[in-house]
């Protein structure tokens, strides 16, 4: 009925010969061999023709297309526009006839890092492409004027550009990019070129209709999950439900039924997890339903949420490891007059993207390749070579759209793993699917975080110490242990304690300390990181020291924002754009009630109001949030809206009712039923405030999710006099309209 | 005795050998290789894989092959030949507002509100609640909203 993937999959089989700088996009994961091109801006498919590779970045059509390549991941983002509306700025080509082609991994290893890297976390899409971007259009440019210049025998001074035209103004002769696109591919690059003031921008920071959204309105884009290899077999898997535990028998009756399942090529104990194959996704996943699995447990069998959470609260009851000091908090505490303390806690998160955890592998003579929606095609790489036992150079791999990400599918592959384990083991293509209740139930979590504060004023209520004793795992041990800080008494993950160390608050006396927590739950990367919980921590604690200080929260925060730094001036520049944004000076009406937080995250300065409504059956309802964000330059106004209205929910559904608990080492949760989700109907107002400052790049993904939280639970603060300290509200009693 | 018609083409499941218990979700992906609708959940609560059975908006994730006989199925892939081989005006609407960020759920999200726009033409933003409850991780509702407000000429409350 449809054909999409068979002419796809011949796309993909001629693509293993293509030589460099002849590459072509025909394995953009929202492009297949029918699509259209979009109007705004085409995808390239399939045509390959005399390309000439301008520069890393940008190759040139004899017909004045322009491809460029895309190495970082399209997760809804909208980097899959705004990076090439960079190259565009500087290169002064037509943006009708931008094409964007997926930067290869094999092609980056190959070419030394070619593409500087291949990872899309952290909120680095734009931040770290941006320079890189701008470059490689500028460069690329200088290259076609002097191709030019010399075609003519005239100096490269008499020529401008606009829109792929390069003109000789005294002579009025034209020559199109793609005409001399070659000769400029044979051309030195400039060491150094000038870049266009930001004042000159014509596209970036502009919302141009974003290229992949026509296709995600047809249901075309080829999302991992939706990859078909010849012969391939669907796999679903069962995993052990205690974290670390594997295999120990597989009831045989069960075993001997499930293989003659409708459909079912085989049942493969694989160790950590048992795997059904078959000729359908959804009757391997009834096969492995269906299977009586004993499993060995490992020691993690008692472990529960109460358990893990009685072990932080004893941790940070004593003295932990120190991660930074300055002043003397112990006898600047000692002294004040006003003292507070405060124990918080933040639950263990899962991100459950839309799209659940995938990929296919193919292992053939040595060499391997993965299709796969991944934050990062080198630790799909990574993982595929390990699991196959080759060399880096040995992995191919094709980043799909992605379903979602929000950190899960970075840094940890066990999916790509167990892809490739699977298709090694059964010797055909494999596309391995993990049901939504794998998918919540062995997530890499964001990690519970009990926080113990102590706080003091002095006799005119300024706040004069602060000490923050986190307990929480450690995510960085997990990826980069290298990057710990060793002490003497045990190594500090810098983002433990991070929001503290780096706080913009003038405090003359500051301890942080990190109890350093040991846990079987894997944790990860979960949209914002320790950015997500930890300024819930100081946020919230500041309103109640200014409770306490008598203060009105935005004025107790404005007065320790006092200094000339950059990042303290950005942050009092978020802090009066909300306000003033919020009405912050004029009263709410009767029965209403708000909340502010500040917190700079991933190179930006976020801060945010909610507004809540006590309504008179008790309950609360969340009736506008306003945020406003500083990331230096917007790359796409719109993109950058979109960011922020996706962080509102994505931090209000977690305040909410996120949480994943663990009981008898296991996580309790399995679904949208018992990990539910906002809806649009619980959706509040939103008013985003970009509020640029210009002069560097931050990110946008994931720093308005900072102080939205903290802002809701100030809010409620205000409206009953009761700090939340612990989440989700739904766990405290909290109910909302 | 499934017979039915997806997108304007005869399929019998039958013949393809599809067991009357398979989901629609399934049938759809892996047998009859139409993967524009999505799987999100298996258990109805997301609506990531919304189909129009006999024009009505039905989580193909719990719908047996065995209900579908004598069923006029349409999906993503065919919203658009339902309407003269031209984006629908909520197709339409979804890029004027750039509704989609990952994409992944907007299958299922067109097709509630194509759903709800043929229920009430003029819906109020409670009709809008109570009809949308797909989920979309990226949070695409406040766009959802002012999208289908567009399409309507209704007033957006929300905004």
């Amino acid at each position: 009925m449809n054909t999409t993937n068979v002419s796809r999959r011949e796309f993909l089989q001629t693509s293993a010969g293509a030589t460099a700088g002849l590459v072509i996009g025909f394995n953009f994961p929202s492009s297949n061999a029918q699509s259209k091109a979009p109007a705004t801006a085409g995808i390239a498919a399939g045509n390959v023709g005399g390309t000439s590779e301008v520069n890393a970045w940008i190759h040139i059509t004899p017909d004045n297309r322009v491809l460029v390549k895309f190495a970082r991941s399209e997760m809804g983002q909208g980097t899959s526009t705004s990076l090439p509306m960079m190259v565009a700025e500087e290169l002064e080509c037509d943006w009708s006839r931008v094409e964007i082609s997926e930067a290869m991994y094999s092609e980056h290893i190959k070419r030394n890092r070619l593409y500087v890297t291949t990872a899309t976390g952290g909120s680095r899409g734009t931040r770290d492409s941006a320079s890189v971007m701008l470059n490689a259009g500028a460069t690329a440019r200088a290259m076609l004027v002097q191709a030019a210049a010399a075609r003519w025998s005239v100096p490269v001074s008499e020529c401008v550009t606009a829109n792929s035209i390069i003109t000789h103004t005294p002579s009025k002769r034209t020559v199109t990019y793609g005409a001399v696109a070659e000769a400029a591919s044979k051309l030195k690059a400039p060491e150094k070129v000038a870049l266009k003031d930001p004042k000159d921008w014509k596209l970036v920071g502009k919302p141009i209709p974003r290229i992949d959204i026509p296709d995600k309105v047809v249901g075309k884009p080829m999302y991992g999950i939706d990859v078909v290899r010849p012969g391939m077999v669907h796999a679903a898997i069962a995993q052990c439900p205690v974290f670390g535990g594997k295999v120990k028998s597989i009831d045989a009756a069960s075993l001997a039924a499930a293989k003659r399942m409708k459909g079912v090529a085989d049942v493969l104990d694989m160790g950590e997890y048992v795997a059904v194959v078959g000729n359908n996704w959804w009757r391997c996943n009834q096969a492995v339903k269906s299977l009586k699995v004993t499993w060995d447990e490992g020691g993690n069998g008692n472990v529960s949420s109460e358990s893990i959470k009685k072990y932080m609260q004893e941790g940070v009851a004593k003295p932990a490891t120190l991660a930074k000091t300055t002043g003397d908090f112990a006898k600047a505490y000692a002294d004040a007059p006003t003292k507070l303390e405060a124990e918080f806690y933040a639950p263990y998160l899962d991100h459950a993207p839309m799209e659940p955890m995938n990929c296919t592998a193919e292992v053939k003579d040595g060499f391997v390749t993965v299709w796969v929606p991944t934050q990062s095609a080198e630790a799909a790489a990574a993982a595929a070579a390990r699991a196959a036992n080759v060399a880096p150079d040995k992995v191919e791999v094709y980043r799909q759209q992605l379903g979602g990400g929000f950190g899960r599918r970075g840094a940890f592959q066990d999916f790509s793993r167990q892809a490739v384990e699977i298709a090694m083991k059964v010797n055909k293509p494999v596309k391995l699917l993990w049901s939504r209740e794998e998918d919540i139930q062995h997530g890499h979590y964001r990690p519970a975080t009990v926080a113990r504060l102590q706080g003091a004023l002095d006799k005119d209520g300024k706040l004069v110490a602060l000490s923050a004793r986190v307990g929480v795992q450690s995510i960085l041990e997990r990826v980069r242990p290298e990057a710990l800080r060793k002490t003497e008494s045990g190594p500090v993950d810098p983002m433990a304690t991070s929001c503290f160390d780096d706080s913009p608050y003038a405090i003359p006396n500051l301890r942080t300390e990190h109890f350093y927590a040991k846990q079987h739950v894997p944790v990860g990367f979960w949209r914002a990181v320790a950015h997500s919980q930890n300024p819930v921590f100081r946020e919230c604690f500041m309103d109640e020291l200014a409770a306490r200080a008598k203060r009105d929260p935005y004025q107790f925060r404005m007065d320790l924002l006092s200094g000339t730094a950059d990042p303290v001036r950005r942050d009092r520049g978020v802090l009066e754009a909300v306000a003033k944004g919020a009405d912050w000076s004029k009263p709410m009406p009767a029965n209403h009630f708000r909340g502010i937080a500040v917190q700079d995250a991933y190179g930006s300065h976020a801060a945010s109001v909610v507004e809540i409504e006590k309504l008179a059956n008790g309950k609360l309802k969340i009736k506008r949030v306003v945020i406003a964000v500083d990331c230096g330059h917007v790359a796409h106004a719109d993109a950058a809206k979109a960011q922020i209205e996706g962080c509102m929910i994505y931090a209000l559904t977690a305040a909410l009712y996120g949480e994943i608990t663990i009981k008898n080492g296991r996580v309790e949760q399995s679904n949208f039923h018992d990990y539910p989700m906002m809806k649009i109907s619980e959706t509040p107002k939103i008013v985003s405030l970009l509020v640029p400052s210009g002069g560097f790049w931050g990110g946008m993904g994931e720093p308005p999710m900072a102080p939205l939280t903290p802002a809701l639970l100030n809010a409620i603060f205000a409206a009953t006099g009761k700090m939340h300290r612990s989440l989700p509200l739904s766990k405290e009693g909290v109910l909302f309209a | 005795m499934s017979t039915c018609e997806i997108n304007g083409t005869r399929v019998d499941f039958k013949a393809l050998n599809v067991e009357d218990e398979m989901p629609l979700l399934w049938a759809l992906r892996d047998e009859l290789n139409l993967p524009g609708t999505k799987y999100g959940c298996g258990i109805a609560q997301c609506g990531a894989c919304t189909v129009h059975i006999d024009g009505e908006a039905v989580r193909s994730c719990v719908y047996p092959i065995g209900a579908c006989n004598g069923k006029k199925i349409v999906t993503i892939e065919g919203l658009a030949a339902t309407n003269g081989n031209k984006l629908t005006k909520i197709q339409e609407a979804w890029i004027k507002h750039q509704v989609p960020q990952c994409g992944y759920c907007q299958s299922g999200m067109i097709l509630a509100a194509e759903k709800l726009l043929r229920d009430k033409p003029k819906p109020t933003d409670a009709d809008i609640d109570a009809a949308m409850t797909n989920i979309c991780r990226c949070s695409t509702y406040v766009r959802v909203r002012a999208a289908i407000h567009d399409v309507a000429g209704t007033t957006n409350t929300r905004a």
